[in-house]
């Protein structure tokens, strides 16, 4: 296998599963089911994880791969992230399955879109080149513009499709701009000559401008404040699955950016950008959490919640350059499974009307579903971040790496945050955990949890408390995802 | 729940299986080493069969397997002492898995230790944990959830006693948080019951604060020794230069809260809306005395920082005044035990705060059993008058219920300090090291150490007499009924409790007696063996004053005088004239209503903590724009919401074209930054 084609063989099974299921769709009559599409994307998406398997091994044996003139570049940290978004994909899938399991809801194009978008995630990840990582972003982006639409003739719906779209577009500008800046300052946009160009650029200025305007475009991307004004809008229209799939995945494929681009693009400008870094974290975390203090409806609140955790998430960008990268790495992990279980439970108990929507709504919900209220009441648990899972280390790693790289009060107001946090966090449990105010319980209507979406439920909770109790194992891994800087040395080998 | 079990079943089996395996290399430590695994796995077996299978089991089924998995590590723990008597010397087992978690410059390994300090906690754990089980079969016998209670019980057995045998920061945080979850579900046990879920909430919260201390002395200790191990920190702790008054601090600002102290006690109180054994077990024999346990741990951190000593010390007298004025005038049986918890805590910190670690060690140890005691006797009158909480509808049950009257009476005189019961020696052995300490905060600790005494005398006998003496105020056939669901069975009558109830509160009662024997100190002609016990652990750092026993004895006489004071107020206010302590409440008005509101502090907080943070969420919603649908029902802020409401409407329309804005403002700011400020 030529080596552009391996370094790129995730993306393109995702490729060719997303084209499959479009040319397959038309074939399947108006009125039957779609799920054969679903079975075919999740195929896709497993393959894909395989695929990104394989390439760990090979760059196991020789080391980083590069590819397309050295703007593709395969290490550990790109596969990190393949494997990372392969897997929130494939766990989206299999809890959607029976969500759009109703003719009008286009479920073949949902299953299509999802593997396309994951293919614009996966290409942010690897490619060191920023235009192609501009042509992923894009990718990635339409496809969730679109899937946030997808509870179609719902005017929250169409709101949210369209104020995403709208500020999106907006955000994205950002981002280009700021890559045009950038090759304005080094005349370059790899990352490795980025690097190599700044030490020698006439127009310092103009790389300083570059960098604030990156964050800013990426910074919407993750919503963090205060480009998070988007977020609980488009979180409440848009479908549960899909908010668990674009809350984690395209966050983590931005925040791969966001690392590789600061700190092996611009490390040279590391003084000018940690004060950002540190200004947005702080405003992520803080209007995060205080505004979810008062939401009441529980999509609008994990919205809130999702803001702080991009704020926790920058808190890691402060730690030393391998404390930050395996931080971030393991909390974008952890952040992934429980956010996606938390927003699969909430699609598995109301499904495609979500009905329940309210904080009122789910009072007693434990003695009608103890099954569900458990495994959401776990995910609270991580959310807040209890010891024994995954939020606990997550959080315990990126405020141990601020500390010790001398960011103490970053981390004490991490830290007073996350006692915060538990006041809205526990407003929902105790209310799940509590006698039925009104009729609100008699009319959730028990769905049976169907195999796929127990499967994923399952899994969720499973990485939720393996990443708790046995956080070693990640911890390697992602240690070794350290981005390298081969390619800058490939290129401008003068420079070192 | 089902799934959510055996998802923990996979993951404490897989890396079970592993450690069992590794330590069969070790051949001659492979015994005592699994031995150590097991203590905390068998309570957590018992969790997981009720918890997955409970719901289907007979009743008896689900007690027989909740008691098999709590006698068994009590039996293990008694193995211990076995070796420990047959060894001769200090006992210091260590069980270690593969590192836990290595990550560049921070090792943590998955290990317990058994020292002697923890051989102590052990020992109160099984052994009063197993009796407050045989207990609750008996209370619990009618309830709901039957199965539920006891899975969660063994579940906070597992959690309580990881939290005593870890040998690192870590994984005694994991234990510490894993009470605090298994507190929470046993508090709001009655989760149909507004006050109860909601005390579970509040309980939940505050302890969150301290967890941001504990957390935060974590960060620094690793920053500072790498590491979070016990050993490597403390004996590396006299060579390093760290900020120790920051990290004792932050440490004791986490005890404060597990083990309910200025300011963060006010969680311990409502946690009575859980069931008695419960109160009995958590909130008064283990959990609660697990910030005195890390304290004491911490001894060689504490030592280095006289300040942070200096303050423990007051706030634990502090406490203890405190909280026995409010325990004065409270009328809830159950809710007076609590204060007088809060106020025999304070006692123990105050003597961690002298450096009397191993007298606050023996005070957690026999206070273990006398309160202990105390819960389960007050389950048992409340039992036996149907649900009955309040004591000015109770009175001359001493012939009613019998065995219940003699057992408590043991309890109420243990801890008003009646000479030569458990609670005396304890006691006297705190205020002793506290007036022997040399420092002037250790002779004002003491001076308010007696004044407690007499305090904790007055309403303990205040407790007795209105209980069990007096004229009757029973309701009789008393058939309380959102009560009867909880607490009995919708009783005929005043009864004595089944044996399975009694028999745990006359072992109790036996213990709160003699408790006190293994710490007689040479005054009264004893060899002080609890605290040489405790030597190889807690020797360090603090030299026993060698004062003479004529100080001793003087000391022991005003803290006796103490009581017999206490008794005798209350014997003239409750028994010789009963009513004058209605006109004394009404002449010092503004005093009891400040007492009976428990000095305010629950509405101040709520002011100012709880009431500030939505104020400020609601102008960071305000003027970060939050088009949605914003209600301001949290209780407090219902008056501001009219305006609030108006102010979301106005922002709805256009709001994208308002957002942009936004957006172009955060950007203008984030460039501003950029250029300006370098």
């Amino acid at each position: 296998m030529s080596t552009n084609l391996l370094a790129l063989l995730p993306e393109l099974v995702l490729t060719i599963t997303g084209v499959l299921v479009m040319v397959l769709e038309p074939v399947i009559p108006a009125g039957k089911s779609r799920k054969p599409l679903g079975w075919l994307a999740i195929l896709g998406s497993l393959l894909s994880g395989l695929a990104a398997f394989y390439q760990l091994q090979i760059v196991n044996a020789q080391g980083t791969l590069t590819a397309f003139y050295s703007t593709i570049q395969i290490d550990p940290f790109s596969i990190f992230f393949h494997l990372l978004i392969a897997a929130v994909v494939l766990v989206t899938l299999l809890g959607s399955l029976d969500y759009f399991e109703s003719p009008i809801t286009h479920a073949g194009e949902y299953f299509a879109l999802v593997l396309f978008g994951a293919v614009g995630m996966m290409f942010m990840t690897s490619s060191v080149e920023l235009l192609m990582v501009f042509i992923g972003l894009e990718i990635s982006s339409i496809s969730t513009y679109i899937l946030a639409g997808f509870r179609k003739g719902r005017a929250t719906a169409s709101e949210s499709s369209i104020k995403y779209f709208l500020l999106g577009s907006f955000a994205t500008a950002f981002f280009l701009y700021g890559v045009a800046l950038i090759y304005g300052a080094t005349g370059s946009t790899s990352i490795g000559p980025i690097a190599a160009g700044l030490a020698i650029t006439r127009t310092p200025t103009m790389a300083i401008l570059a960098v604030a305007m990156v964050l800013i475009g990426l910074g919407f991307k993750v919503s963090a404040a205060p480009f998070h004004v988007w977020t609980p809008d488009v979180y409440q229209g848009a479908p549960a699955p899909v908010v668990g799939l674009m809350s984690t995945a395209p966050k983590a494929a931005a925040f791969a950016v966001l690392l590789r681009f600061l700190f092996n693009g611009t490390p040279m400008l590391h003084g000018h950008w940690i004060l950002l870094i540190e200004i947005l974290a702080v405003a992520s975390m803080c209007l995060g959490n205080l505004g979810a203090l008062k939401q009441h409806d529980v999509k609008r609140l994990l919205a809130y919640s999702s803001i702080a955790h991009a704020g926790y998430l920058l808190v890691a960008f402060t730690g030393t350059h391998q404390n930050a990268v395996a931080g971030a790495c393991f909390y974008t992990a952890t952040y992934a499974a429980m956010n996606v279980g938390a927003f699969l439970v909430l699609s598995q108990l109301s499904g495609f009307s979500e009905r329940i929507r309210s904080i009122e709504d789910f009072t007693g919900l434990a003695l009608k579903r103890p099954g569900m209220s458990a495994l959401l009441g776990f995910f609270l648990l991580s959310l807040i971040g209890i010891p024994f899972t995954g939020g606990f280390f997550g959080k315990f790693y990126v405020f141990s790496g601020a500390l010790q790289n001398g960011h103490v009060w970053l981390g004490i107001v991490g830290l007073a945050n996350s006692g915060v946090a538990c006041f809205y966090y526990l407003r929902l449990l105790a209310a799940i955990y509590s006698r039925p105010t009104s009729d609100s319980v008699a009319y959730i209507p028990v769905r049976k949890v169907t195999a796929p979406a127990a499967v994923a439920l399952a899994a969720t909770a499973l990485a939720t408390l393996g990443l708790g109790i046995l956080p070693n194992k990640l911890v390697h891994l992602v240690e070794r995802a350290t981005p390298t800087t081969t390619a800058a040395v490939a290129v401008q080998p003068t420079q070192q | 729940m089902f799934l959510l079990s055996f998802l923990y079943l996979l993951l404490f089996v897989i890396p079970e299986g592993n450690l069992l395996f590794a330590s069969r290399a070790t051949e001659s430590i492979m015994d005592n080493t699994n031995l150590l695994w097991l203590i905390p796995t068998l309570p957590f077996a018992g969790f997981l069969i009720n918890g997955t299978l409970g719901r289907k089991l007979p009743r008896a089924a689900v007690s027989a397997i909740a008691l098999l998995f709590t006698v068994l590590p009590a039996l293990i723990v008694a193995k211990l002492w076995l070796i420990l008597k047959a060894d001769g010397a200090p006992l210091a087992l260590q069980a270690v898995s593969r590192p836990w978690i290595a990550v560049s410059g921070f090792h943590v390994d998955f290990a317990f230790t058994v020292d002697h300090l923890t051989l102590i906690m052990l020992s109160i754990i099984t052994g009063v944990g197993f009796l407050i089980h045989i207990y609750s079969v008996g209370y619990m016998a009618y309830e709901e959830g039957f199965w539920r209670f006891f899975a969660y019980l063994n579940l906070f057995m597992f959690f309580m006693l990881v939290l005593v045998l870890s040998s690192s920061f870590l994984l005694l945080f994991v234990g510490w948080e894993g009470v605090g979850l298994a507190s929470y579900l046993l508090i709001g046990f009655y989760f149909t019951k507004d006050s109860a879920a909601n005390a579970g909430k509040k309980a939940f919260i505050v302890n969150r604060i301290g967890d941001f201390g504990f957390l935060l002395a974590m960060f620094l200790l690793i920053a500072h020794f790498g590491s979070l191990d016990f050993n490597t920190v403390f004996s590396h702790a006299a060579t390093t230069a760290a900020p120790f008054t920051a990290i004792c601090l932050l440490l004791a600002l986490g005890a404060t809260g597990k083990s309910a102290q200025i300011p963060l006690y006010v969680w311990l109180p409502d946690a009575m809306e859980g069931p008695t054994p419960v109160s009995a077990l958590i909130h008064a024999a283990t959990m609660v005395t697990a910030g005195i346990y890390m304290v004491a741990r911490c001894h060689v951190l504490f030592n280095l920082s006289p300040t942070a000593l200096a303050v423990v010390a007051c706030i634990g007298a502090a406490t203890a005044l405190l909280a026995a004025t409010i325990g004065m005038v409270q009328n809830d049986i159950k809710r007076v035990l609590a204060y007088s918890t809060v106020s025999q805590l304070g006692y123990m910190f105050m003597a961690c705060g002298v450096g009397a670690y191993s007298a606050g060690i023996f005070h957690v140890m026999t206070h273990a059993f006398f309160k202990a005691l105390l819960f389960l006797a007050a389950g048992s009158v409340i039992h036996a008058l149907g649900g009955e909480q309040d004591m000015r509808k109770m009175g001359a049950l001493r012939k009613r219920i019998p065995i219940t009257f003699w057992t408590m009476s043991a309890g109420v005189f243990a801890i008003a300090g009646f000479p030569f019961l458990s609670g005396f020696f304890s006691k006297d052995e705190i205020l002793f090291q506290a007036f022997t300490a040399g420092t002037a905060v250790g002779k004002f600790a003491w001076a308010i150490g007696v004044f407690t005494a007499f305090l904790t005398s007055f309403y303990m006998f205040r407790l007795w007499f209105k209980t069990f003496f007096g004229a009757s105020h029973v309701v009789e056939h008393n058939t309380h009924d959102h009560h009867a669901a909880h607490d009995s069975h919708g009783s005929h009558g005043v009864h004595e409790s089944p044996l399975v109830m009694t028999a745990p509160l006359m072992i109790l009662a036996v213990l709160a007696i003699i408790g006190g024997i293994v710490g007689v100190p040479t005054a009264f002609g004893g060899h002080n063996e609890f605290e040489h016990f405790l030597d190889p652990v807690l020797s360090s750092g603090h030299e026993v004053v060698a004062a003479s026993s004529g100080t001793a004895i003087a000391l022991s006489t005003v803290a006796t005088l103490a009581f017999a004071l206490g008794l005798g107020l209350a014997y003239q206010l409750y028994i010789r004239k009963p009513g004058t302590s209605r006109e004394i409440a009404k002449k010092l008005q503004p005093i009891y209503s400040l007492l009976d509101h428990k000095y305010w502090v629950d509405e101040v907080y709520n002011f100012a903590i709880v009431g500030s943070l939505l104020n400020v969420s609601r102008i960071a919603l305000s003027g970060i724009v939050d088009t949605g649908i914003v209600q301001g029902s949290i209780g407090l802020l219902s008056s501001g919401t009219g305006a609030l409401a108006s102010v979301t409407r106005r922002m709805q329309s256009g709001n994208i074209r308002s957002y942009a804005g936004w957006l172009a403002l955060g950007a203008a700011a984030v460039i501003a930054i950029t250029i300006f400020i370098h």
